[in-house]
């Protein structure tokens, strides 16, 4: 699966070269037809507040970007255990199912609110909770699956060998959830930090990136505004690409992303 | 002792419901040790659900199965059997040799002979060089190999095959039944083996079970008296086109269509 520099040159320049002709073609139009800054800063103003803002940033992007790392794993895991429980007791499937898809029904961003009344008005908490249970549906919708949605030729093969339920398990359900697993991640990273900041807009600390992008945009400090987004920006990417960081190590060869033979 | 006896055997899906389908009826068949016997019909003739209750995959009905003297289910139990289907089945995220390891695995073996085994099982189907390959990197024509070392691993006396080669071309299948029958010279094995194509039941078979749908049951038992060994010039023989045409006239007739063996199963 290693590429050649020259095929990672002829992947990268396109959207580079779009990216930069988008970012001038912005410039320009704030320049020719003479924006006002409440309106819309230039790439090179939000630049400049970026530089000049770099310590406040980072300090946000920690408390978000902790937030969101809490939510994840906290989330990640009881997502696992959970959909592990569904794939060994039936009826816990059955039972729970309608409650899962009502949940999913429900504008989730609600919830901070209620959690918000539930503890301290500084209490990092309620916004963790929010994170956990975004991360949480993600993950056990697709482990489920991925436990659950065994090949059926492999399960007659197993049977035939008069292999255990446990066995069977450990040997075929679980490794076929892994790429599941990984599919869920890449959903749930970015997922993750946007529920972070989202989840700062319904009060308590003043202190994360999305709490500064409100609280600058109230003061009309809009290229301050757009840094903040960057920073939430970086931080996002950052997660997703850790998030398939791990997928190439726990799937060398690229098997999870593989079709199954023939079938 | 007989490789399979089966007696009497009768087999309704979803019995004393309104769906309910009679599958196979009023079955006997014994196969001796070595011998090669093919179960051959159109769709829904139950020949599928025939190797699925000698594989004690499904419990019949009524009458009885016993596979090496014992009944199916402790033969089952004792890895008695070894079964290839259509898709090969292999796990993708194990490689050639630890995918012929599987059965291996789950009989306890510990790990440096099984690893020997599974080597002189890819030997034996000519994939050695791809011993530590994925199962994604190789051809429909060697992943069935995989999936027939596999079944032979644990050096079963007998093999369950379900249309094995059904999903491969004409010359790649061609070369597969070759292969199988010098395999199964040299482990002596006996098969009883699940197929659509005429030619490939009698290149293959010493017996020929000719089946007929709804309610699934034997018509004929034709026995296929090519001789031991079988070659490129076997299938120019005349021989082999009589035997050809007298299956192909025992299944002249026969409704064709209908629902799929694999949709039966509940």
């Amino acid at each position: 699966m290693r590429r050649s520099p020259r095929s990672i040159f002829q992947a990268v320049w396109p959207p580079v070269v779009f990216g930069v002709g988008f970012l001038v073609v912005w410039e320009t139009a704030v320049k020719v037809f003479d924006f006002q800054p409440y309106f819309l800063p230039a790439p090179s103003a939000i630049w400049a507040e970026f530089q000049q803002n770099t310590t406040l940033i980072w300090d946000a992007t920690k408390v978000s970007g902790l937030n969101a790392l809490i939510g994840l794993l906290v989330g990640t895991a009881l997502g696992v255990s959970m959909s592990f429980l569904l794939a060994r007791f039936r009826l816990l499937n059955d039972l729970t199912t309608p409650l899962a898809i009502g949940l999913n029904a429900v504008p989730i961003f609600v919830l901070v609110s209620v959690f918000n009344k539930m503890f301290a008005i500084t209490s990092e908490v309620p916004r963790r909770l929010m994170v956990t249970l975004v991360v949480y549906f993600i993950v056990l919708v697709n482990v489920a699956r991925g436990l659950r949605e065994v090949d059926h030729t492999q399960l007659e093969l197993m049977r035939s060998y008069a292999a255990s339920e446990s066995a069977i398990l450990r040997k075929v359900r679980v490794p076929n959830a892994v790429p599941y697993l990984f599919t869920a991640l890449k959903i749930a990273a970015p997922a993750a930090v946007i529920t972070a900041f989202v989840s700062e807009y319904f009060g308590g600390s003043q202190n994360g990136l999305g709490s500064r992008i409100v609280s600058n945009i109230s003061i009309s400090k809009n290229a301050a505004a757009w840094a903040y987004v960057l920073g939430a920006c970086l931080l996002g990417l950052t997660f997703y690409l850790i998030a398939v960081a791990l997928e190439g190590v726990a799937t060398p060869g690229g098997v999870g992303s593989r079709g199954r033979d023939g079938s | 002792m007989n490789a399979v006896e089966i007696r009497n055997v009768s087999k309704v899906f979803n019995a004393g419901r309104p769906n309910a389908v009679e599958a196979l009826v009023d079955i006997d068949l014994t196969i001796e040790p070595g011998e090669f016997v093919s179960l051959i019909g159109p769709s829904g003739c139950g020949k599928s659900t025939e190797l699925r209750l000698i594989a004690n995959l499904l419990e019949p009905t009524t009458g009885e199965i016993s596979v090496n003297a014992k009944p199916a289910r402790q033969a089952r139990l004792d890895q008695d059997y070894g079964m290839a289907f259509q898709q090969a089945g292999l796990f993708e995220w194990r490689t050639v040799t630890k995918n012929v390891e599987l059965p291996l695995e789950l009989k306890g073996w510990d790990k440096e002979r099984r690893r020997a085994r599974a080597l002189e099982m890819l030997d034996l189907v000519k994939l050695s060089d791809f011993a530590d390959h994925l199962p994604w990197q190789l051809s429909g024509g060697m992943q069935q190999r995989v999936a027939i070392a596999r079944a032979l691993a644990a050096r079963p006396s007998l093999l369950l095959m379900d249309e094995p080669f059904g999903a491969l071309d004409e010359m790649t299948r061609e070369h597969m039944q070759a292969e199988l029958l010098r395999i199964c010279a040299e482990t002596s094995t006996t098969v009883v083996f699940v197929t659509h194509s005429i030619p490939e039941a009698v290149y293959l078979s010493t017996r020929v079970v000719v089946m007929s749908p709804r309610p699934g049951r034997t018509k004929v038992v034709i026995d296929v008296d090519l001789g031991a060994e079988r070659n490129v010039d076997t299938r120019e023989d005349p021989a082999f086109f009589r035997k050809v045409t007298e299956v192909r006239e025992a299944l002249r007739g026969m409704p064709i269509g209908g629902p799929d063996d694999m949709a039966l199963e509940p």
